[in-house]
């Protein structure tokens, strides 16, 4: 790996509450890669990626990022986090409109973004009109407006259905074949990192570290199918073992 | 809502209305109660036609007051919310002056008003808005700070000014709280309007309804004092009817309070 986009060393944070979320992390992801970081709940892995995101600092350690990443990280959190007074439209263009674009010369590049996640005929909808996946495509869609060069979503899929949810992971795989952007996506699910992912960091429980750097073994293309395949199977298996590792 | 609901959500209110009328003109009747202790529905109702344009002049300048000390306070106490929520230092060390001018009666205040403000409109203007603007500062600070957590993180990651964060997302917060505080000082500012008329008395050349309800109190015209009464309480509901209406038009689009129910 000659480039990277983002790397981190001896990275720690404590909080002025006196937990500390995360202790020495180091790594360094690559353009283009989708990394997954699994680990359980109140581990860290969301404090790491809003270090990424640049929300709040570390408390030790440092962290490099490419020159081409100023004003292109994208964000999705866990709940849609959309302004309900908005249109679809409107929320998915906020990030331009912050940035100075006029409503003219963003409405193609909005459309087109609302059109490749399957929002076409709702771009005058208001949120609360859509269901939980909708909004957390809308989310998603107002994350690759930007055309980001990363990517970061924490646990954006936690709360919806497996149904709804295996269509989204596969849809979001699609596009990051489609676009090429580096993705971090912080999960406590296996089956869902080792679906979407082609490397896997394992974080410990708090403080958080990085116990496991992962490959996934699996073909580039994915789509549903991929789930009932043995090679699908061995993947989760190795990583579960992994993080039950990590976990004592 | 269902029709049958509906339908008594709307029927048993005047039902009730229409029992207590009759019962207190037949009280009045049967009883025999004098005109200038109690008159009796049907004499007010009847005052109230006759003396109609009379108080509907007193009335408009109740009115006058009222919108223009609504309009202030809502200018006041929106422009003093907005510089709270940018200055915390600002809004602990003129928060609690707010509150002490909101507890201090202000029947209490308005004689001084009225003796160091010379015009008569000026000075009941400033004793409604005295009245009528801490709902707006209270509930529109609130607004103002309670904007999605998340939502202020990705104004900050994509590099948002103050201003833009203040316009796209910290004043549509608000204007659902903005909004009830509104509906509270509508209410406020015409009760403040009268009390501080109440105070000034019936000089002037131009009197609004409290001078005709002391006037007539003089007087023992006791039908004319309940037919003011009736029009100043039949505006207090229409104020409120209208704001609440203002209000679910703004938030249809999203808003909890202002949907629709379903079921």
């Amino acid at each position: 790996m000659a480039e990277t986009l983002l790397a981190a060393s001896a990275l720690a944070k404590s909080f002025r509450t006196g937990v500390t979320a995360l202790a020495g992390v180091d790594l360094a992801v690559a353009p283009s890669e989708f990394v997954g970081v699994l680990g359980p709940s109140g581990c860290g892995k969301s404090t790491l990626l809003r270090i990424f995101a640049g929300l709040i600092e570390p408390s030790a350690g440092h962290i490099e990022r490419a020159a081409g990443l100023v004003g292109r990280v994208g964000f999705v959190f866990q709940e849609p986090t959309l302004m309900p007074w908005a249109t679809v439209a409107d929320n998915v263009y906020l990030p331009l409109r912050l940035a100075g674009v006029t409503r003219e010369a963003a409405s193609p590049r909005i459309a087109a973004i609302l059109g490749s996640l399957g929002l076409g005929e709702f771009a005058a909808a208001y949120p609360r009109q859509l269901s939980g996946g909708m909004r957390m495509r809308v989310s998603i869609a107002r994350a690759l407006v930007i055309e980001p060069a990363l990517l970061l979503l924490d646990e954006p899929f936690a709360a919806l259905d497996e149904i709804t949810r295996f269509k989204l992971n596969e849809d979001l795989r699609a596009l990051w074949r489609q676009l090429r952007c580096t993705i971090i996506f912080v999960t406590h699910s296996v089956f869902e990192s080792v679906f979407l992912t082609n490397r896997i960091l394992v974080m410990t429980k708090r403080p958080g570290r990085i116990a496991a750097d992962l490959v996934v073994d699996l073909p580039e293309t994915r789509d549903n199918a991929v789930r009932l395949t043995e090679r699908y199977a061995d993947n989760c298996r190795t990583v579960s073992r992994r993080l039950a590792e990590a976990m004592t | 809502m269902n029709g049958a609901s509906r339908f008594w959500r709307i029927v048993a209110p005047v039902l009730i209305g229409a029992a207590f009328l009759l019962g207190w003109q037949a009280a009045v009747w049967f009883v025999g109660v004098p005109a200038y202790v109690l008159p009796g529905p049907w004499l007010i109702a009847k005052t109230l036609l006759h003396d109609g344009p009379g108080l509907f002049g007193a009335l408009l300048v109740t009115l006058r007051i009222t919108f223009a000390a609504l309009a202030l306070a809502i200018m006041v106490g929106g422009a003093l919310a907005i510089l709270f929520s940018l200055s915390r230092l600002l809004e602990v060390s003129l928060f609690p002056y707010a509150v002490i001018l909101q507890v201090t009666p202000v029947v209490a205040i308005a004689p001084l008003i009225i003796i160091w403000v010379n015009d008569v409109f000026a000075a009941l203007l400033v004793c409604a808005t005295i009245v009528a603007f801490f709902p707006i500062v209270a509930n529109t600070t609130l607004g103002l700070n309670s904007a999605d957590r998340n939502l202020n993180d990705l104004f900050r990651l994509y590099g948002a000014s103050r201003w833009q964060t203040l316009r796209l997302l910290r004043l549509p917060s608000a204007l659902p709280l903005f909004l009830a505080g509104v509906r509270i000082s509508g209410g406020l500012a015409l009760i403040g309007a009268v009390v501080a008329e109440f105070v000034a008395g019936t000089g002037g050349a131009e009197t609004g309804l409290a001078s005709r309800i002391i006037e007539a109190g003089y007087r023992l015209e006791i039908p004319r004092m309940f037919a003011a009464l009736l029009l100043l309480s039949l505006t207090g509901i229409a104020i409120f009817v209208v704001l609440s209406w203002l209000s679910r038009l703004l938030l249809r689009h999203w808003h909890e309070s202002a949907l629709e129910p379903t079921d």
